[in-house]
């Protein structure tokens, strides 16, 4: 523990050190400073302040512990009903290129209630070893419970690198697993890299709305620990001539604390549209807001077996459900096509659409920034442009 | 019940520009606003209070000028006000933010609930609310678009991607809330007025405050460090289209079918 030590013979009592202490940790009695433990925070600042070099202290200094025995990238894969979710699968892929740069294994961490062989699945999409915990108290997410379980996996074995998705469930668990057993976390990343020299984990997110990147390290903390946005990765087709060990894992209850109590779970009736998903999507931003307008985009989304989706402003006016937006407080997209249709191109929903392969820019506004952002583009009213494009795909 | 708000100064990131030129975000002329979801919270918190008493602290963390929005939610109806500043505390991440908020929250003592905004709109992390929750011991309900307060429990509506599940906690318990839950109501001009006046009920909380070291806290005491912010590029060579609808469709979709992009076959 540092301290502050005062030389009492050098000490003229003159108060320069209480000055330049923000916190009144000093004090002057007969002439003398006293320090004052309980005030300090231990910030320096009086170090430099002592005219008569009576004050000295020794702060903390901060090393990088040895983390040598932390090895291998963990995936939590969320699952519901024995079902896993897309976005872990997209980890896997992206934790195995992280691992092979690593020349470390790749672990699916999977909890749940009769999950069983289903989980060879994640063995198929990259996983080397898949862990899995079942209970009958794993079997409907709760918060404290799932942090309980993975805590107490990554004590006993040390992961490098742990990724779990920015999903509802993901970003419930992740920062409370984080505070639980001290892991630094970044969150929504959008890429995951390995540095070359130091072999961290470098996590790279939007900040400020998508208007600038940044790329955070944890240097201090094992297991690095992100959370990825879903739609981001690519998962790896399945290869089932993959080969990997399923260990069944038991986690001791005993001392796990789960505080709530779920009294009913409602899903939406019909299965809400998953744009993650989807090849090929026609958006729409300002100009669709009306009947006719989601009709012209509705016909050719049907001409060419894609999905519509829009920007903010086309929920907020109510004309399509918020599962459609795409951008930075909606979706994020990759599909093969993305039509951009009368949109503007902020850089919100650019951060949603930016991964697609080919982008098509349909804008009356020859200024508009969304051509920037596009392989194609036609200057153009979509009124005009959409029902050609359909009339062309249909052959007519 | 008593309750903690948490609120966060944040610029208004709709505004945020980039200067085309160094690609730096442009912060002058950029207004500070409260945190919008955090603003839900605290009308959540004002609407508790007012049906079954007690006080409403805001609490908040930010440079000298954070002051503004403690004011401000002090003219919404809210009783008391912290501002937890210090040099100490800049820089800092998740982990640190909830250790300094954690201690603060502590010090305050007496609460049942801890409401905050899912998210704040300059980092959109959501982790504070959960790292606070565990760092009190107390359960958390995050992703909240209805509430409802029982004796000595909470029963909430949170949303789930594909639905919504109803969950009940006993108090203490720490609650993110999403902007569907309510409509905030304004601060008054007379609320306002008050919340400068020396007496107003705000105090100011530094390190020594909350009894921490410089080490726990702001960069030093943060596990994750940004080693590099950059500007998103967009990397496309653009083609222009041109001529008439009919023909600029002919063009493109015979140019997408050469790559070998199925359209509706």
């Amino acid at each position: 523990m540092s301290r502050i030590e005062i030389d009492l013979d050098k000490c003229s009592g003159c108060g320069m050190c209480s000055r330049s202490c923000p916190y009144q940790a000093f004090e002057i009695q007969d002439k003398k400073a006293r320090w004052i433990e309980d005030r300090c925070t231990l910030c320096g600042a009086c170090l430099t302040s002592c005219r008569f070099e009576a004050l000295s202290g020794e702060m903390p200094v901060r090393e990088v512990p040895d983390f040598s025995d932390y090895r291998d990238v963990w995936v939590f894969v969320e699952q519901h009903d024995g079902r896993f979710h897309r976005s872990g699968l997209e980890l896997l892929g992206c934790a195995r290129t992280l691992a092979d740069d690593l020349g470390q294994r790749v672990a699916a961490v999977v909890l749940g209630n009769n999950v069983g062989e289903t989980a060879r699945q994640l063995i198929e999409h990259g996983a080397d070893r898949c862990i899995v915990v079942e209970n009958s108290a794993l079997g409907y997410y709760q918060t404290c419970t799932y942090a309980h379980v993975l805590a107490k996996l990554i004590g006993k074995y040390k992961p490098n690198i742990l990724l779990l998705a920015a999903t509802h469930l993901g970003r419930d668990l992740a920062p409370r697993l984080a505070r639980r057993v001290g892991l630094g976390l970044t969150a929504d990343c959008t890429r995951l890299s390995i540095d070359p020299d130091e072999k961290i984990l470098q996590q790279t997110r939007p900040a400020f709305g998508g208007n600038i990147m940044a790329t955070i390290v944890t240097r201090f903390s094992r297991p690095q620990t992100a959370t990825v946005r879903p739609g981001i990765m690519k998962a790896l087709d399945p290869d089932p001539a993959r080969t990997g060990d399923l260990i069944a894992e038991q986690v001791d209850m005993a001392e796990c604390r789960e505080f709530t109590k779920v009294l009913e779970c409602v899903m939406h009736k019909d299965r809400p549209v998953d744009l993650t998903a989807a090849k090929i999507i026609v958006a729409g931003g300002r100009p669709v807001c009306s009947d006719r307008g989601i009709g012209v985009l509705r016909d050719f989304a049907d001409a060419v077996g894609g999905e519509i989706a829009c920007t903010r402003v086309v929920v907020e006016e109510g004309f399509l459900p918020p599962e459609r937006q795409v951008g930075q407080t909606g979706r994020t997209v990759r599909p093969e096509v993305y039509f951009a249709c009368g949109i503007s191109g902020a850089i919100q929903h650019k951060a949603g659409m930016d991964g697609s392969r080919y982008v098509i820019a349909i804008n009356k506004d020859r200024d508009a920034p969304i051509f920037e952002m596009a392989d194609y583009a036609i200057v153009g009213d979509l009124f005009e442009i959409l029902p050609a494009l359909t009339r062309a795909v249909k052959g007519e | 019940m008593d309750i903690v708000v948490l609120v966060k100064q944040v610029p208004n990131t709709t505004e945020v520009r980039i200067d085309p030129k160094t690609g730096n975000l442009i912060r002058e002329g950029v207004e500070s606003i409260i945190n919008p979801e955090d603003r839900h919270a605290l009308e959540a918190a004002l609407q508790i209070r007012d049906n079954t008493g007690g006080k409403v602290t805001v609490l908040s963390m930010g440079p000298p000028q954070a002051i503004d929005g403690i004011c401000e939610a002090l003219a919404m109806g809210a009783d008391r006000g912290i501002l937890l500043s210090d040099r100490i505390f800049a820089g800092a991440d998740t982990w640190a933010t909830s250790t300094t908020l954690g201690r603060a929250i502590r010090k305050i003592e007496q609460f049942d609930l801890v409401l905050a905004g899912r998210q704040a709109v300059d980092g959109d992390t959501a982790q504070i609310g959960p790292q606070v929750a565990e760092y009190l011991g107390i359960p958390q309900l995050t992703y909240v678009q209805k509430l409802e307060v029982r004796e000595g429990a909470v029963i909430a509506e949170r949303a789930l991607e594909d639905g919504c599940e109803h969950i009940e906690a006993p108090t203490p318990v720490l609650v993110t809330v999403l902007s569907s839950l309510n409509e905030p109501r304004y601060p008054t001009v007379a609320g306002l007025i008050d919340s400068t006046r020396p007496r107003a009920p705000i105090e100011i909380w530094n390190g020594a405050d909350l009894g921490v070291k410089a080490y726990e806290v702001g960069l030093a005491g943060s596990l994750t460090q940004v080693v590099k912010t950059f500007t998103p590029k967009g990397a496309r060579n653009t083609q222009y289209l041109e001529g008439s609808p009919a023909a600029v469709a002919a063009q493109l979709i015979d140019a997408l079918r050469k790559k070998e992009i199925r359209l509706g076959e």
